[in-house]
């Protein structure tokens, strides 16, 4: 674990940041709720005249006026796209910061097989991702509480533990790719989440691209999805973890035979 | 048992329509409790040589065992008895030189806080400084101690002299005869000719990925090359095997290493007021294999 421990320590400040500003972001979200309610009508009405473009946020199929119905558009977007980013950076890191700082030789030349390096950077990469989603929920509940509005705490377990899986998916994929990378790794892990993203928004503008579903994490991470059947959609799941385990094997199979310069 | 032992070891860089040649048939053989110096210019394949040896590249071919251990097999049972300076010690940022120090015993699974305490002191060196506020030297001063806290069988050491004061060089090659003396095998490899001709027993060598010459110090500086220093005119050129020529005012200075008997006669026939016949220091051993 000294391994983890060191990661976990090295990544602190990144983790700090990144959870401060997505729990920031949701209590704003929250807190603005009470006054977007009263305005229902006229946000309705906006929305409406909005076509595609609210299609592709999902808010023509919730209402918005009610706190799940908000919480699915506003709030798992922050948390989707935030959460997102900060698993995407963590996972392409990971490896490739060895190589890019020049602390691989330092690191390698202990007795440290490859296979540990590979383990443990993965388990502080998932205890990052689950200690931020958890603090993140532990906020966004506190703040409902605040706002005086009851928990729906099926769809908001079920919406967070969406995004949870997103950010897994995103981090092992960006995690494979960067047991191959020297540098560079930054541009990457971000291209790779926006790109994810805007796919998902392609998927629900238009029927003929739905299958973009498939490929892109944050379609089963859709929060009018989830509240709308009450469940994830399982198969994307499967789909989005099959893409995870790829992810993690090519690490695992390009860090151990690796030259490191 | 050899403490270093390869056989025809090679490292190619790049695919297979472009290879690069690191290290090509490297046979080397080093004794355990030997100080042991490792000669080449930058980019002769010293480098390439170490990092093969401790796992950080996989050979493209060719054998190699250290302390008795396979270096594809048992790469870790090899690291955990080794002790390894960088020419260029990098750290990771932010943490301080007793971090460091931790990090690098915890990895070994030891506890080695007196060894830390004692190697710096003598290095003179603040635990509690961040490292990246450290300048080149004092980095290397807490590679020096990451390579020896954990006292390992074999130390390999790349440039280690680079960026430390002549006092600092002075006591950290105290240390090093220290260490050897009580067994541990020290693996040297340097430009610095004085350094190795100073503190090793053997030397090799390295030439373009090839070994050319490995032999006790003594008998590489004995090598057949001369240093012939004259005072006077003489015809260099029906001597053939000169290298190295100085020309001065009063007369010129070269390396020799053909026939004496050829030597004695050019010499007799030119116009000779003095002469020096010397052997060569380890540098010009150097050159006399380089140029």
């Amino acid at each position: 674990m000294t391994l983890t421990k060191h990661e976990l320590r090295q990544g602190r400040i990144s983790f700090a940041v990144w959870t401060g500003a997505i729990s920031v972001l949701l209590v704003i979200c929250l807190l603005v709720f009470p006054e977007m309610k009263g305005q229902m009508e006229s946000i309705s009405r906006l929305f409406a005249a909005m076509g595609s473009f609210a299609a592709a946020f999902g808010m023509d199929r919730l209402n918005f006026g009610t706190l799940t119905g908000f919480y699915a558009i506003e709030c798992v977007n922050v948390l989707g796209l935030g959460g997102a980013f900060f698993a995407s950076l963590i996972g392409i890191s990971a490896l490739e910061k060895e190589e890019r700082d020049g602390t691989a030789e330092f690191l390698l030349t202990h007795p440290v097989s490859r296979t540990r390096v590979v383990t443990e950077k993965l388990m502080a990469i998932l205890l990052q991702i689950a200690a931020m989603n958890l603090i993140v929920l532990l906020v966004s509940l506190f703040s409902i509480c605040a706002i005086k509005e009851a928990i729906p705490w099926r769809e908001i377990l079920l919406m967070h533990f969406a995004c949870f899986l997103l950010q897994i998916e995103l981090a092992a994929i960006c995690f494979g790719i960067s047991a191959f990378l020297r540098r560079g790794g930054f541009g990457i892990g971000l291209g790779i989440a926006t790109a994810l993203y805007f796919l998902n928004l392609i998927a629900n503008m238009s029927g003929k691209v739905k299958f973009l579903k498939y490929i892109t994490p944050f379609g089963y991470c859709e929060g009018v999805d989830v509240v709308t059947d009450g469940r994830l959609d399982v198969r994307l799941v499967m789909i989005g973890m099959l893409f995870a385990v790829f992810g993690v094997a090519a690490a695992y199979r390009n860090y151990c035979r690796k030259d490191i310069h | 048992m050899d403490a270093i032992k390869t056989e025809g070891l090679t490292k190619y860089y790049g695919s297979s329509d472009r290879l690069t040649r690191g290290i090509e048939q490297l046979s080397l053989s080093v004794e355990q409790g030997e100080f042991f110096g490792f000669i080449g210019p930058n980019g002769a394949g010293k480098s390439t040589t170490i990092r093969t040896l401790l796992g950080l590249i996989s050979p493209s071919s060719g054998e190699a065992q250290v302390l008795g251990m396979d270096i594809r097999t048992e790469k870790e049972k090899i690291l955990a008895r080794t002790g390894y300076l960088p020419s260029e010690a990098v750290f990771y940022p932010g943490m301080r030189v007793r971090d460091i120090l931790k990090l690098s015993a915890d990895l070994r699974k030891k506890d080695c806080r007196n060894d830390a305490a004692a190697l710096c002191e003598r290095l003179q060196l603040d635990v509690s400084r961040k490292v990246d506020e450290l300048s080149f030297g004092n980095r290397k001063k807490v590679a020096i101690v990451c390579a020896l806290q954990h006292e390992p069988e074999l130390l390999v050491l790349d440039e280690p002299t680079g960026g430390l004061d002549p006092l600092m060089q002075r006591e950290f090659f105290e240390i090093l005869r220290e260490r050897n003396g009580e067994g541990t095998t020290v693996f040297l490899s340097s430009h610095i000719l004085s350094e190795v001709q100073r503190n090793c027993t053997r030397a090799a060598i390295i030439r373009e990925g090839r070994i050319i010459a490995c032999d006790s110090v003594e008998a590489l500086s004995r090598s057949n090359a001369k240093r012939v220093s004259i005072h006077g005119r003489m015809d260099l050129a029906s001597l053939g095997r000169v290298k190295d020529l100085r020309e001065t005012q009063e007369g010129c200075s070269f390396l020799y290493s053909g026939e004496i008997k050829v030597l004695l006669a050019a010499l007799a026939d030119g116009e000779i007021r003095d002469l020096s016949i010397s052997e060569p220091d380890l540098e010009e051993v150097f050159l006399h294999y380089y140029s």
